[in-house]
C-alpha cells in the first residue's frame, strides 16, 4: 500500500481575473520510506499541491489517500490523526516560527495539542533538539537569535515531534547559503535513515532534487508531465519539458557544462489564468503539433518505469 | 598598452556602525580584461555585493565608506571622483544589473521612457532617435513582442522580461564594464538559462569586461573565465574556472564545491558540508577568518591572517595549509 496516493487532485482559486487551476488533475503515489522530488518552475502548482495534501488550501476535487484513508472530504477535527502522520516544513523558517514564542514552546506545540503530559513533552523537546543538532539551551531562546540554517533545524524538529510518516518539504533549503544548505540536506537524509520517514521534497533546484530524491515528478501549469526514477529522469528524460529543464540547469563543473548540448527553451510560462488549450506546454514546445493544441495529453507509462504526459513520447 | 577596463587595487570598505567598525571589503584586488568574465563567489556576508557597490560608488553611506584603495576604470581612478562625475560614468562607462529586476525599475514609468532617459542622459541622441534606439535595444535583448512592450509598465511584465529591460538599460550606452550582481537568482531555471545566454552573447559582441557576482557555483561554471572566491571580506582564492573546479586549493573553495551537487555525476553518499557558518563581520577571529570551520586548521592559522600567495601560474590562494601542501 502506498503511504500517500493522490488521484486526480484539483485545486482552484477564484481570482478577479478568472479561475486559476493551480493543481489540475494530479495523480501520484509515494511509497513508504521513499523520497519523491517534485520539481517545476514558479507558478507550476508544486507548493499548492503540497499545501493541498496538508489540507491548507481547499481541495476542489480528487482523492488524497493517506495510509488508505481519503482525507480530502474530512473536516478539521477529523484531520487530527492525519496531522500526526503528515507534517510540513517551509522555505522561510523565520516566517513559520512564532517570533514571540521560545523555540522550546514552538517545538512542544504538537505534543501539547496531542495531549501529552508536561514532563514527557519536555523530554521529547530535548530529544528532538539533539536529533537536529541544536544545543539544549536553544529551547529558552527566541527564533531571531538563530541563523537561517538553525531556524530550519527548529522547523524540522517540530515537524518530527509526533514521529510522522511523511514530511512535506516545501523548498526547505532554497533560502540557505551553499554550505548550510548541504548541512540541512545531510540532516534530512540522516533522519530518513534513522526513522524511515518519507519525504515529498518540493524544489525548483534540480541539482538538489537529483541528490536527495529516489523518484522525481515534474510539474508544469498544474499538471504532471513526467514521473520516473531519479536515474531515468536524469539520464533518459522523456518529456520535452523535462529535457528543457535539465538543459537549463546550471552544472557546477565547467567541463561538463561546456560538453553538453544546450538548447535554451524559448519563451516563459504562460499565465495560469489563461493556459494554452490542449497541452499547456504547446506554446513553448519544440515538438508541438496541431494535436497538442487540441487534446490534453494524459500521464501514461512510456517504458523504463517512467510515465510521461506527451502525445509524441 | 591600453589600460584594462577595470583594475581594482587593495580596495577597502568599512561599515561604521554603533557596534563598531567592520571591514566589509578588506583589501580586494582584481582586474578584468576586455571580453573577460570574472565571477565573484561566496556566501551571504562575504562582501561580494559590497565590493560591487564600492566599484560603482553606490555604497549606502552611512554606514559604508571606501577607506582605501583604487578603482581604475579604463585607467582612471574613480574612488575620489565627485558624485556629479560619477553620474556621468554610471550607465555610460560602467553598467550594472541587480538581483531584483522589478525593484530596479521605476514602477510608474513605461519601459520606453526608462530606456530613453538613459540614452538622453548619456548620449547626444534626440528624443525621437532615442525612442528608435530603445526599440532596437529591446529587440537586441530578446524581448518578446518588443514593439508592444515599449508602452508597458514594469508590473505588467514577468521577472524575466523586467530583467531584459534592466539589461537593455545597462548596455544602452555600450559600457566597457558590466557588473551583474546575482542577475538570475530571482528567475526560474529556464529563464535563467535564457538570460545567461543573452549576457554572454552581448558581452562577446561588444567585448565588455564583466564582473558576475553569484553564490551559485553552477552559474559560475557556466559563465566565468576566472573566479574570485571571497570569504569574510577577503579574497581567499583566485583561479581560472577550470583550475578552480579541477583543483581547488583553499579549504573553503573545496568545501563549497563539495557542498554543491552535480546532476548527472555519480551520486555522492553525502554532500561535503562545511561545519558552522560565516562569522559576523564584527566577530571575526584573530587569525584566518575561516579557521574555526576549516578541516586543515593549524596553530598558525589561529594567530595570523594568511596573505595571498602564488601557488602556480594564474593562481592565488590565501591559506597556510595550501601553501605548505
Amino acid at each position: 500500500m502506498s503511504l500517500l496516493s493522490l488521484k486526480d487532485v484539483r485545486v482552484q482559486f477564484n481570482t478577479s481575473g478568472g479561475v486559476v487551476r493551480a493543481v489540475n488533475g494530479v495523480s501520484l503515489d509515494l511509497a513508504v520510506g521513499e523520497t519523491l522530488g517534485l520539481v517545476g518552475e514558479s507558478g507550476c502548482g508544486k507548493s499548492t499541491l503540497g499545501k493541498a495534501i496538508m489540507k491548507l488550501v481547499p481541495v476542489a476535487g480528487g482523492e488524497i489517500v493517506v495510509e488508505g484513508v481519503d482525507i480530502a472530504p474530512l473536516n478539521r477535527e477529523q484531520l487530527t490523526d492525519m496531522r500526526r502522520k503528515v507534517q510540513m516544513i517551509f522555505q522561510d523558517p523565520y516566517g513559520s516560527l512564532n517570533p514571540r514564542s521560545t523555540v522550546g514552546r514552538s517545538v512542544a506545540q504538537p505534543m501539547v495539542l496531542a495531549g501529552w503530559k508536561a514532563n514527557a513533552t519536555a523530554e521529547r523537546v530535548e530529544t528532538l533538539l539533539r536529533w537536529v543538532g541544536l544545543p539544549s539551551d536553544a529551547k529558552q531562546r527566541y527564533p531571531h537569535e538563530f541563523s537561517g540554517g538553525q531556524r530550519q533545524r527548529i522547523g524540522i524538529a517540530r515537524a518530527l515531534a509526533l514521529s510522522p510518516k511523511l514530511i512535506i518539504c516545501d523548498e526547505p533549503v532554497s533560502a540557505l547559503d551553499v554550505s548550510v544548505r548541504a548541512q540541512v540536506i545531510n540532516l534530512l537524509e540522516d533522519l530518513k535513515s534513522q526513522f524511515g520517514v518519507s519525504y515529498l521534497f518540493i524544489s525548483h533546484d534540480l541539482s538538489v532534487v537529483e541528490h536527495i530524491a529516489d523518484r522525481v515528478a515534474v510539474m508544469y501549469l498544474g499538471m504532471l508531465f513526467e514521473v520516473g526514477g531519479r536515474d531515468q529522469i536524469w539520464r533518459d528524460p522523456r518529456h520535452p519539458y523535462t529535457k528543457a529543464l535539465l538543459a537549463a540547469a546550471p552544472i557546477a563543473n565547467p567541463k561538463l557544462a561546456r560538453a553538453r548540448q544546450r538548447t535554451v527553451l524559448q519563451g516563459e510560462l504562460p499565465s495560469p489564468l489563461n493556459p494554452p488549450p490542449g497541452c499547456p506546454f504547446n506554446s513553448r514546445c519544440p515538438l508541438a503539433q496541431d494535436r497538442c493544441r487540441a487534446e490534453k495529453p494524459v500521464l501514461r507509462p512510456v517504458g523504463n518505469g517512467a510515465q510521461a504526459a506527451c502525445h509524441f513520447v | 598598452m591600453a589600460a584594462l577596463p577595470l583594475e581594482v587595487r587593495n580596495l577597502r570598505t568599512t561599515l561604521f556602525t554603533r557596534r563598531g567598525e567592520m571591514k566589509a571589503v578588506d583589501g580586494l584586488s582584481l582586474t578584468v580584461g576586455a571580453g573577460e568574465t570574472v565571477a565573484i563567489v561566496g556566501e551571504s556576508g562575504c562582501g561580494k555585493s559590497l565590493s560591487a557597490l564600492s566599484i560603482m560608488r553606490l555604497l549606502p553611506d552611512p554606514p559604508a565608506r571606501i577607506v582605501g584603495g583604487e578603482v581604475k576604470l579604463n585607467g582612471r581612478d574613480i574612488v575620489a571622483l565627485r558624485e556629479e562625475d560619477m553620474l556621468d560614468i554610471r550607465g555610460k562607462e560602467i553598467g550594472m544589473i541587480f538581483q531584483d529586476p522589478i525593484s530596479s525599475l521605476n514602477p510608474v514609468a513605461t519601459v520606453e521612457k526608462q530606456i530613453v532617459e538613459v540614452l538622453m542622459t548619456h548620449t547626444d541622441l534626440g528624443r525621437g532617435q532615442a525612442r528608435v534606439r530603445a526599440h532596437e535595444l529591446l529587440e537586441l535583448v530578446g524581448m518578446p513582442d518588443a514593439a508592444r512592450r515599449l508602452d508597458a509598465y514594469p508590473h505588467q511584465l514577468s521577472g524575466g522580461m523586467c530583467q531584459r529591460v534592466v539589461i537593455a538599460m545597462a548596455i544602452a550606452c555600450s559600457p566597457s564594464v558590466l557588473i551583474a550582481d546575482e542577475p538570475t537568482t530571482a528567475l526560474d531555471v529556464t529563464v535563467q538559462a535564457q538570460v545567461l545566454a543573452l549576457l554572454k552573447k552581448l558581452q562577446a559582441d561588444a567585448g565588455m569586461a564583466m564582473i558576475f557576482i553569484t553564490h551559485d557555483l553552477g552559474v559560475v561554471a557556466e559563465t566565468a573565465d576566472r573566479v574570485v572566491v571571497m570569504y569574510a571580506g577577503r579574497k581567499v582564492e583566485e583561479a581560472s574556472v577550470d583550475d578552480l573546479f579541477e583543483n581547488p586549493l583553499h579549504p573553503y573553495t573545496v568545501g563549497l564545491i563539495g557542498a554543491t551537487p552535480i546532476p548527472g555525476a555519480e551520486r555522492a553518499e553525502r554532500l561535503a558540508d562545511i561545519p558552522g557558518m560565516v562569522p559576523p563581520l564584527n566577530a571575526l577571529p584573530e587569525g584566518c577568518a575561516f579557521a574555526p570551520r576549516c578541516t586543515r586548521v593549524m596553530d598558525r592559522c589561529l594567530a595570523e591572517k594568511p596573505d595571498l600567495t602564488v601557488p602556480g601560474p594564474g593562481r592565488l590562494v590565501a591559506c597556510f595549509a595550501a601553501e605548505g601542501a
